[in-house]
Formats: structure tokens, C-alpha cells, sequence
């Protein structure tokens, strides 16, 4: 059940794995997520679904290590398997032909923009890409985004390899330079994301983000995941995890974001220690 | 023995229980049962009516002076033996079920003085079978007794949605009669509302997990992590060779106040919070690692059944101050009598006739209080009873660090969303035959919280009974 097939660090502390699931790769489409359970005492996480194998039944997740779950996940090898794994969850990105789309994605949100990028452009859409990272060695994926875009575009906040820019000031370069975009498309880190939509705001073009709230079940039972958005809240496991940007009550999801931080820190120390403790 | 005068002298046994103080601070169940003296005693109580009430009062007909006979007698065998010829899930009926409302209402005993303790003499059989070691079935051995009991195989595959009450009880009837049931539940271990609902302190997991097994050991199939409507739709389980599909998949969608702060962090609803208490075990955090707030003052709106369980659940998390705060008054609280009581030893506050304006938070979003206003009854209104109507200039606040939103659950349109075919009432639950369980797409049934709206264990087993034979005669008749 849920076995690793493959396991990667594709740049330090984002990891991809290639899990079986072949229910969940059959059905999984641009945008979905999986949650999972690392083993019986673990908590439920969302993770986007970077890639699937409908043949060979597996699925790729991209994930980063940020606290106890995600280091537990990525202690584990080929060969181990994950506690529980359910999905496809959450409506997928909305794909049609819009004109020209701008895919941008940020940090461990570079692998979920993947096949966002790639069915957009296999409906006929001009794509353009634009990745980030803090610094170039955190960059990964960059000849595959080019395969499925019409061009693409590396920003990173050192200047350590293209121009020393972040996303928002990308999307705003291409509109200067005469670039026409129909739509812009999110996945990344909140903060990336609001300064994406406040961007793109006063310029007029419709931006949609993904987001990450905490979750429990991710089937629309709990309200943990509840996000305002134009004044109404909503669930981000089955109304979205796709939003329009401009209607996100950004201050809301980022407070709701740090609800257990505390409690965060407190654990991933308790589990520190435990590892200590065993060498 | 003077017989006659003793069954007028013997009082109705109370059951032994953790004191409130002690168990206020633990997770353990809250009754330890009785011994099997005590229930001998207690079974000598019933006076065998010939036209017994209380099996009326029962939704799944349970032989109740069958087995109540039967454990006067020491036959504890044959007395679980009675009560699984009508249900599969004794330990957790004699717990959950409102017993008071049910079979013990209508005991005739009842009309001068106590009613026959049925629910604890149910609960006394399931446990006594357990500890005994009596339910278990070598594996993949059938033992006598399920040899006794199961119809020889039909060939037939069902698929029963939602792994809860009535789910269970439809697989259960179903493998009786011979059918091939495999049972998917969106979560990673089976039991539904019994696991991620009710609390430990209620209704013990082990319970559930052996009931669970029991139905294994029976040849039921259980798949978690399993979404219908997601991972498999219920067109794609015809497709598979299943030839009757079965909904039961609760009341699954909280339902919040729509008032202003609601999102601060802080409110929960109950099935959140619930879910990360009972199903993730987040009172045992960090040793596991799903958390939960542990709130040192506590509010809990609503009275029914799952605010009591939110309420007590707060208080063994540590909370200084729980309340429940209620719109209407003690006599319109919709949780069990016992439960209050359970509640009110271990220090529930409750404030009754008083709402919710909205919540108060500091600048990092945390709930800090709420804005109440107090309410008076009028007329009463569609559910009978009396409405509650705001009394002008009552506002008053109050400081709180955790609420709870416990006001009821609705229709999670999940699965029905992507299977159109099957039609919905107004409220989004399924709507469907009310002796069958027919919905209106062919093949598929309907039955508990789904049609029902939020309700009891009992009653969602009652009708998953009525539904299992409806999908027994369509297997071998037709529609």
C-alpha cells in the first residue's frame, strides 16, 4: 500500500517521491492534492500532485521540508510505505484556451505548476513560465518548464544566476515590455502569491493561486482549511484549492496559516529529540 | 424464593463510574459496566411481558426479553447470541443509544417506577463477549457460529459507502444473507462518526475496532482512503461488477453562524475539533502529531448530543472554564439526559438562552471572546419548539480563548455533487424511499444522516436494516 517507488531530493530540502496509488492516478488532473498520513501516530497534510503514471499507477509528489510530517516524509526511502494516501482531492485547475497564460510557481510550487503548464499549453494556450527561488541553487525543473512552455523565465531574490528579481516584478516586466496576458496562474508560497495578485490587481489580468491552508480530512468535513474569499468563506479542500487572487482575504489565510505554530515547533523538537535519542 | 416480592424490592442497578474529578482529567471510558452479578440482578427485574413494549421502541427490533431472559439465567452466550440475530454492534449500542427515548420508554416498568436498564444490560453482553474472547473466529476458519448464521453465497457484489453506523449494519445484514460486501471509507481506519465523533471517553475505540473486525471475520471488506465521488465514482463501482451501491456517508458539513471573526483562529467547528481530538488522537499530542488548541476557557455553542462531546472533550484537554452556551432553554436541549448529567458533574457551565453576536480577536488573529446576546422563548415554531426571540440592549461579552461551533451538521455534497443522478431536498441530503431507501438512480440506496439530517447511532442503524433488505430482495428479484 502506498509504496515509494522512487525517491529524489531534487535541491536541498525539496524532495519528489513517486508513490503507487494507481486508484489515485487514474483520476488525478492539474491542481489536485493528496492527503497524506506518514504512519499511524502521523498527522494529515495536504501535498499537491506534481505528476502521475496512469499505466504504471503511481503518482509524483514534490514536497519541502518544513516541519515534523515533511522531515518524516523525507527520511523515508524507496521501498517504504506511507500510512495513508487519499485522492484525488480538490477541483481541478480550470484549463481552456485563454490566450496567452502565465504560469508562474515558486519554491516546491515549481513541480505542481508542472502539469498546470503543460495542459495549458495542450489546449493551445501561449504559455509563459516564470519560476523563482530565494537563491540558483534552489532552482529545479528548469529544461522540463521549457518543454511545455512557450518561454520561460528564471527569477531568483540573490541574483545568484538570472536577474536578481522575485515573481511579481517578473509579471510586471512582461506586461512593460508591450506582453499581453490573459491570465496568470499561481503555486507557491502564500506570501509569493498575495504579492503575485496585488500585482496583477491593478493591471486588470485575472490571477487564480492554489492554496495551502491546514487541513484534516480535505473532504469538506471539518472547516479547517476555511478561507474568505470576496467576503464569503469558503472551503479550500472542495471549493478550491483554486481561487480568484484578487478576492483572497489574504490576512485571514495567513493568520489562519501560523494557528499552530506553536504546537508546530513543540513537535518537530519532540520528534528532534526522540531521533537523538535512538543514535 | 419468593419471587414476586423480590422483583419489587430490587431497584434498578446503577451502573459503577469514574468519579467526575478523576475522570475530568483522563480519557477513560466514564461507566465501567456491570459485573455479572449486578446483571443478573438487574435481569431479574423484567417481568417478561407477553406483548413486550420495549421491542416496539426499538428501530432494529431487537428480542429484548429474549435476552434479558437469558442473562437472568447466567446463559451471558445465549444471551449475545439473541441480540445478534438483530444487531451486529451490541458494545456500541448499549453505549450510544438513547435508551430512554427508545425501548426503556415504553417498558412497562417504567410507567410506576425505573424502566428494565436495558442499553447497560445490552452493553454487559457485548463487553462480556469480548473480554471472553467468545466473538473471535479463527482466521480463515468460520467458526459454528457464523457457519450457523450465514446463507450460503450469492454471488453478489455490494458496495456500502461510509463505514459508520448504518454502513456497518447494512454490510453486516448483507454477508448474512450470503452477498459479497466491500465497505469504503474515506478516512484510514473504518467506523465513521463511532471514530472520529464520539470520544474515547464515550464509546472506547477498541470497541469499534473490534466490532469492525468482528465484520471481517464475518467476510466483510473494508477499503479506507477511500473518497466516492473522488477516488472511484459510484457509476465506476457498477462498472467494476458491483451490482447494488449503498450511501451512508453521514452528516458530513459543519455548519458555522456566519458571524463576524468566525474565522479567527481559535473557532472551531465540532467536527473539527472532534476529528483532530478522537480520529487524530491530538489529545495525545506531540507523542502524535496532530494538535488542537487546548484551551484554558472554553465556549461550546449548541446542546445536543456532539456539544456535550465537544464540552467534556475541552475539559479533559485542560480547559479551567468550559460553557455551553445555548439559545434556548433546558427543556429544548436536544443531548441525552445522562449526558448533561455526565457533563455537569465534570463542571460544564451552561448559560442558557443566549447567542452569538460575533467574535472578538487580538492582532495576530487569535479568539479572545465573543459578543453574546440574550434571548427569550416565543412562539414556538416548525420543529415544535419555542423560538428563541433576542431580547433589545441584553449584548454583554465575555472572554473566551476557544469556541466551539456545535449547532449541527449538514449534507456533504461530495459524492452527490458527482453523481447528479441522484436527486437532493433543498438541504442538499439525499432523498429517498422511506421504507426502501430507493433512491432515484436505479442500484442505489440511501440511508442515515445522508437522508436524514443529523441523528442518532440507533436510527441510522434502523435504517440501514430496512435498506439492507430492500437491497437483498432487488439482488435476487430485482428493482
Amino acid at each position: 500500500m502506498y509504496k515509494i517507488l522512487a525517491k529524489e531530493e531534487l535541491v536541498p530540502n525539496i524532495h519528489l517521491i513517486n508513490v503507487e496509488a494507481p486508484a489515485v492516478a487514474k483520476k488525478a488532473q492539474p491542481g489536485q492534492f493528496v492527503i497524506i498520513t506518514v504512519d499511524e501516530k502521523g498527522e494529515r497534510i495536504p501535498l499537491t500532485v506534481a505528476d502521475w503514471d496512469r499505466e504504471k499507477g503511481f503518482i509524483t509528489i514534490v514536497f519541502m521540508e518544513v516541519g515534523t510530517t515533511t522531515q518524516r516524509l523525507a527520511l523515508l526511502n524507496a521501498g517504504d510505505s506511507l500510512y495513508s494516501l487519499v485522492g484525488p482531492l480538490g477541483i481541478p485547475t480550470h484549463i481552456e484556451k485563454f490566450g496567452t497564460v502565465v504560469c508562474v510557481g515558486g519554491c516546491y510550487g515549481i513541480a505542481a505548476m508542472m502539469p498546470i503548464a503543460r495542459a495549458m499549453k495542450e489546449a493551445g494556450n501561449k504559455v509563459i513560465s516564470v519560476i523563482e527561488g530565494r537563491s540558483k541553487y534552489l532552482l529545479f525543473w528548469e529544461e522540463e518548464l521549457k518543454r511545455v512552455s512557450d518561454q520561460l523565465f528564471v527569477t531568483v531574490g540573490d541574483g545568484s544566476h538570472a536577474a536578481e528579481r522575485w515573481i511579481p516584478d517578473q509579471v510586471k516586466q512582461i506586461v512593460d515590455s508591450g506582453g499581453k496576458i490573459d491570465l496568470v496562474v499561481a503555486f507557491g508560497c502564500t506570501f509569493m502569491m498575495k504579492l503575485t495578485s496585488e500585482t496583477t490587481k491593478p493591471l486588470g489580468i485575472k490571477t487564480v493561486v492554489h492554496l495551502s491552508s491546514i487541513m484534516v480530512d480535505g473532504t469538506g468535513m471539518c472547516g479547517c482549511c476555511r478561507v474568505s474569499v470576496g467576503g464569503e468563506t469558503r472551503f479550500a479542500c472542495v471549493d478550491g484549492p483554486e481561487f480568484d487572487g484578487h478576492e483572497v482575504d489574504w490576512d485571514v489565510l495567513l493568520s489562519r496559516q501560523r494557528g499552530y505554530q506553536d504546537e508546530e515547533i513543540q513537535s518537530l523538537q519532540e520528534w528532534e529529540s526522540r531521533q537523538w535519542s535512538r543514535t | 424464593m419468593e419471587e414476586k416480592e423480590k422483583k419489587e424490592k430490587i431497584p434498578r442497578q446503577p451502573m459503577p463510574e469514574q468519579e467526575p474529578k478523576v475522570r475530568v482529567r483522563n480519557y477513560k471510558e466514564v461507566p465501567f459496566g456491570y459485573s455479572p452479578e449486578t446483571a443478573m440482578l438487574e435481569a431479574s427485574r423484567c417481568i417478561q411481558c407477553k406483548n413486550p413494549g420495549c421491542m416496539t421502541g426499538c428501530p432494529v427490533e431487537i428480542d429484548i426479553p429474549g435476552f434479558i431472559a437469558r442473562i437472568k439465567e447466567g446463559d451471558f452466550a445465549g444471551g449475545i447470541a439473541k441480540i445478534k440475530e438483530r444487531n451486529l454492534l451490541p458494545a456500541v449500542c448499549g453505549r450510544v443509544c438513547p435508551q430512554e427515548v427508545q425501548c426503556e420508554k415504553v417498558c412497562i416498568l417504567g410507567k410506576k417506577g425505573e424502566p428494565v436498564a436495558i442499553g447497560r444490560l445490552e452493553r454487559f453482553l457485548a463487553d462480556w463477549e469480548r473480554s471472553e474472547g467468545a466473538g473471535s473466529i479463527p482466521e480463515n476458519e468460520p467458526s459454528a457460529e457464523t457457519k450457523a448464521i450465514k446463507e450460503p453465497l450469492t454471488g453478489k457484489r455490494v458496495a456500502v459507502v461510509g463505514s459508520g453506523p448504518s454502513g456497518l449494519t447494512v454490510a453486516g445484514d448483507l454477508i448474512l444473507k450470503g452477498h459479497d460486501v466491500t465497505v469504503f471509507e474515506a478516512f484510514q481506519i473504518p467506523g465513521g462518526v463511532l471514530i472520529y465523533g464520539i470520544p474515547e471517553f464515550r464509546l472506547p475505540k477498541a470497541i469499534v475496532a473490534a466490532e469492525v473486525d468482528y465484520m471481517k471475520k464475518l467476510g466483510v471488506k473494508f477499503e479506507c482512503d477511500m473518497v466516492v465521488g473522488a477516488t472511484v465514482s459510484v457509476d465506476e463501482l457498477f462498472e467494476q461488477g458491483y451490482g447494488a451501491v449503498y450511501v451512508g456517508v453521514g452528516a458530513g458539513l459543519p455548519v458555522f453562524m456566519n458571524i463576524p471573526g468566525e474565522n479567527l483562529i481559535g473557532v472551531y467547528s465540532a467536527n473539527e475539533y472532534l476529528t483532530r481530538s478522537n480520529l487524530m488522537k491530538a489529545y495525545l499530542f506531540p507523542e502524535y502529531d496532530t494538535p488542537i488548541i487546548r484551551g484554558k476557557n472554553v465556549v461550546v455553542f449548541g446542546a445536543g448530543n456532539v456539544a456535550m462531546d465537544s464540552a467534556r472533550t475541552a475539559l479533559r484537554l485542560g480547559a479551567d472554564q468550559v460553557r455551553i452556551i445555548y439559545r434556548r432553554s433546558r427543556e429544548e436541549m436536544p443531548a441525552r439526559i445522562e449526558e448533561i448529567h455526565h457533563g455537569e458533574e465534570e463542571g460544564l457551565e451552561f448559560h442558557l438562552l443566549a447567542a452569538p453576536l460575533n467574535f472578538i480577536g487580538d492582532s495576530d488573529g487569535r479568539l479572545t471572546g465573543v459578543r453574546c446576546q440574550r434571548m427569550e422563548l416565543g412562539e414556538p415554531d416548525e420543529s415544535g419548539r419555542r423560538r428563541p426571540v433576542p431580547i433589545k440592549g441584553s449584548e454583554f461579552e465575555t472572554e473566551c480563548d476557544t469556541a466551539v461551533i456545535s449547532i449541527g451538521a449538514g449534507a456533504n455534497p461530495l459524492l452527490t455533487k458527482a453523481t447528479p443522478d441522484i436527486q437532493l431536498n433543498r438541504w442538499g441530503n439525499i432523498i429517498a424511499e422511506p421504507e426502501t431507501g430507493k433512491t432515484t438512480k436505479k442500484g442505489v440506496w440511501a440511508g442515515g444522516d445522508i437522508v436524514t439530517g443529523q441523528a442518532t447511532v440507533i436510527l441510522a442503524m434502523g435504517a440501514g436494516r430496512q435498506v439492507a433488505n430492500s437491497i437483498h430482495n432487488y439482488l435476487i428479484i430485482g428493482w
